[in-house]
């Protein structure tokens, strides 16, 4: 139950001039040590929120509520000491676009050595000799730790920045986007690196991504979110070529099948905006978007359910969608919208 | 754009990005040879610049002569009874540029008075530029990312900051002159203490464009401080704004510290540029003609401000690569 991290029903409020703004709502989560969790999800579905939220990092005025549950300590209610301790040492974060990530002023070797020093792991005669440890470990040479951050590449950036996510040997690594900028070549070479230090070093791994094709190279088990909302659950493989949801179809569709001629002849896009957050639809908030909505969407946002559960009611894969599985008989005894049956979503 | 999805190939083992091409020689050494080839370029291209050549010639001139003025200058010629020529000698023959009220020589005073200036204007331009690169920074990091508490903080110190900078900078210089002690750490604090609000205001502009940059969210991230953001990733950037401000301030300096001494605020027993100025208009100098006594002192301030902010543009130029002209 209480793994590496388990968050439950975490809502995340933008406070703004014009109003809240909920970007995250009730989201529920959790990783062992060793596993990869992906969410996927489009730009403005919530899952830089979370992977932010998760250490604090959201700006000051921002509402938090629910449980992130790190190692057994709740991040929400840490003190501001001992939450900058967790910071890095307890989870860190492979940051999108490495590009800006990087101080032009700080030579590489520097900058690996920045968590290092702040959170003092290790004693300063073996910083250096840990940084070259480190460079070699992402596939750099040492001698590159001299480097100022203009004089890399972006693949090899991505690369220093991963060195760094390793620095303090933390047990969680949050990869927000974390090879969305690169090529495909280099992107593959990011995912099979990080793949292997995630194995090599039985780290937990929560990769967040807009690409569900890399998510599913990568991760054992994937969440794609929509409006701030977890709609689909489960083993990664079943989620991108069997989704139960229709927004996770909608998401697996639009990418090409390698051998499929028919989609490529037939690419197969979703029509339309995802909701404004601040003032999201009734009911669910996919119905306006969905292929398949009937009358009773508009008034049931609806939970969480197992997806074709065995003979007593066991499924690895939930959606929320009344489409599926039990879903349909649970339609009348579930679900005020926003409201999340305990029962379905603990395992 | 993405690898297919279901079997990635994914190249596993990927190759180290081999070693550079300068194999054989130690990091260290190739760090030194790249700094020194980064002086020699940043050297060559301020070297184009014909003013900038011109300002830091002449500052150079001036600082040797300052100097060293005690090798050549005998001090009792500078007193009012030591004095080696007749009062108000035109210039020519034993004094070049002729002699004061006293009969001293106006260019042993001259070269003397370079010594008080420079150091009051470089004193009070460090204290200046101190001033205003703490409270910019300050103000700038817990005005972006400092919750509530930071925010009350940083718009105290930005509003103090307008005050200093409404206020006029002459006025409140004679007003701190004449309350403290009279001397020449007076004047310094006098004048650092009123040029700094400028300074803070560019350092804070600054400061919030770094803030902005995803690095020092990652800074946040890994659990760094204010003042592990501030120093360690802030600072660095600020620098090079902060030192081109620092060659402008200089020069306003130098001409504070003048008019404060043409004024009568300044210690009457230094010989500063300013306080030469002074003399020559109570000794009657303007109206007998004497102007081998006011043109060069007047000259001398001009000369070293024009080229303390002939070197700074220089080096902004060099530094920012918007303006430095393509070859």
């Amino acid at each position: 139950m209480s793994g590496l991290l388990d968050v439950r029903d975490l809502n995340v409020t933008y406070t703004s001039g014009a109003g809240d703004v909920p970007a995250v709502r009730g989201v529920d989560l959790s990783l062992e040590p060793g596993d990869t969790l992906g969410v996927a999800g489009e730009s403005g579905s919530g899952k830089s929120t979370v992977a932010l939220a998760l250490l604090r990092l959201l700006p000051a005025g921002t509402r938090v509520t629910g449980r992130i549950l790190l190692e057994g300590e709740d991040v929400l209610t840490m003190k501001w000491g001992r939450l900058r301790a967790v910071r890095w040492v307890g989870a860190s974060v492979v940051f999108q676009g490495a590009m800006h990530s990087l101080n032009p002023v700080r030579r590489i070797g520097d900058q690996i050595a920045e968590p290092l020093l702040v959170h003092g792991t290790v004693p300063a005669k073996r910083v250096e000799e840990r940084v070259a440890e480190l460079l070699e470990q992402v596939g750099l040479p040492a001698s590159r730790a001299q480097d100022h951050p203009h004089r890399l590449s972006g693949g090899q950036r991505q690369r220093v920045m991963i060195a760094m996510a390793l620095a303090c040997e933390p047990r969680l690594i949050i990869a927000d986007e974390a090879t969305t900028a690169l090529d495909v070549m280099i992107q593959a070479q990011i995912l099979a690196l990080l793949e292997r230090l995630v194995e090599e070093n039985g780290i937990g791994m929560l990769m967040i991504s807009h690409d569900l094709s890399v998510l599913s190279a990568t991760c054992k088990r994937v969440a794609v979110m929509y409006a701030g909302r977890i709609v689909e659950e489960g083993p990664a493989h079943q989620v991108v070529h069997d989704p139960a949801h229709p927004y996770a179809s909608a998401l697996s569709a639009a990418f090409p099948k390698i051998g499929d001629p028919a989609s490529r002849l037939a690419p197969r896009g979703l029509p339309g905006d995802p909701p404004d957050p601040a003032d999201p639809p009734s009911g669910c908030a996919f119905r306006p978007r969905c292929a398949m909505v009937e009358t009773v969407c508009a008034t049931v946002d609806p939970p969480l359910w197992p997806v074709r559960p065995d003979a007593v009611g066991h499924s690895e894969r939930r959606a929320a969608c009344v489409h599926v599985g039990s879903g349909r008989d649970g339609i009348e005894g579930a679900s005020t919208p926003g409201e999340t049956s305990t029962e379905e979503t603990s395992r | 754009m993405s690898a297919p999805t279901g079997s990635v190939p994914g190249p596993r083992p990927e190759p180290p990005t081999g070693p550079e091409p300068t194999a054989g020689r130690s990091p260290r050494s190739l760090a030194r040879r790249r700094r020194r080839e980064a002086l020699l370029r940043f050297a060559r291209e301020y070297a184009r610049n014909r003013a900038g050549m011109f300002g830091l010639v002449s500052l150079l001139v001036i600082g040797a002569l300052a100097l060293t003025a005690p090798l050549f200058i005998d001090q009792t010629h500078l007193t009012v009874t030591g004095a080696p020529g007749d009062p108000f000698q035109p210039p020519g023959g034993d004094h070049p540029l002729g002699t004061d009220n006293f009969g001293r020589s106006v260019l042993d005073l001259i070269i003397w008075g370079a010594r008080v200036s420079l150091t009051v204007g470089l004193l009070a331009t460090f204290v200046s530029v101190s001033l205003g690169t703490l409270a910019g920074i300050t103000a700038g990091h817990f005005g972006s990312s400092g919750g509530t508490g930071g925010r009350v903080v940083a718009s105290i110190i930005m509003r103090v900051t307008d005050w200093f900078l409404v206020l006029p900078t002459l006025v409140l210089a004679v007003a701190l002159a004449a309350v403290l002690p009279r001397g020449t750490g007076t004047i310094i604090l006098a004048i650092g203490l009123t040029v700094w609000p400028a300074t803070a205001r560019l350092v804070r502009a600054q400061t919030l464009a770094v803030e902005a940059r995803p690095y020092v969210e990652r800074a946040r991230a890994l659990g760094g401080g204010h003042a592990h953001v501030m120093g360690w990733h802030v600072l660095p950037n600020v620098m090079p704004v902060v030192l081109a401000q620092t060659t402008l301030l200089v020069a306003t300096s130098i001409i504070a510290e003048s008019t404060l001494a043409f004024l009568g605020m300044g210690d009457p027993t230094t010989i500063s540029w300013g306080a030469l100025l002074q003399a020559a208009r109570t000794s009657g100098a303007i109206s007998a003609g004497i102007w081998w006594y006011i043109v060069p002192p007047g000259l001398a301030i001009a000369v070293v401000a024009l080229s303390f902010t002939l070197c700074g543009r220089a080096v902004e130029a060099v530094i920012n690569p918007r303006l430095r002209r393509r070859s």
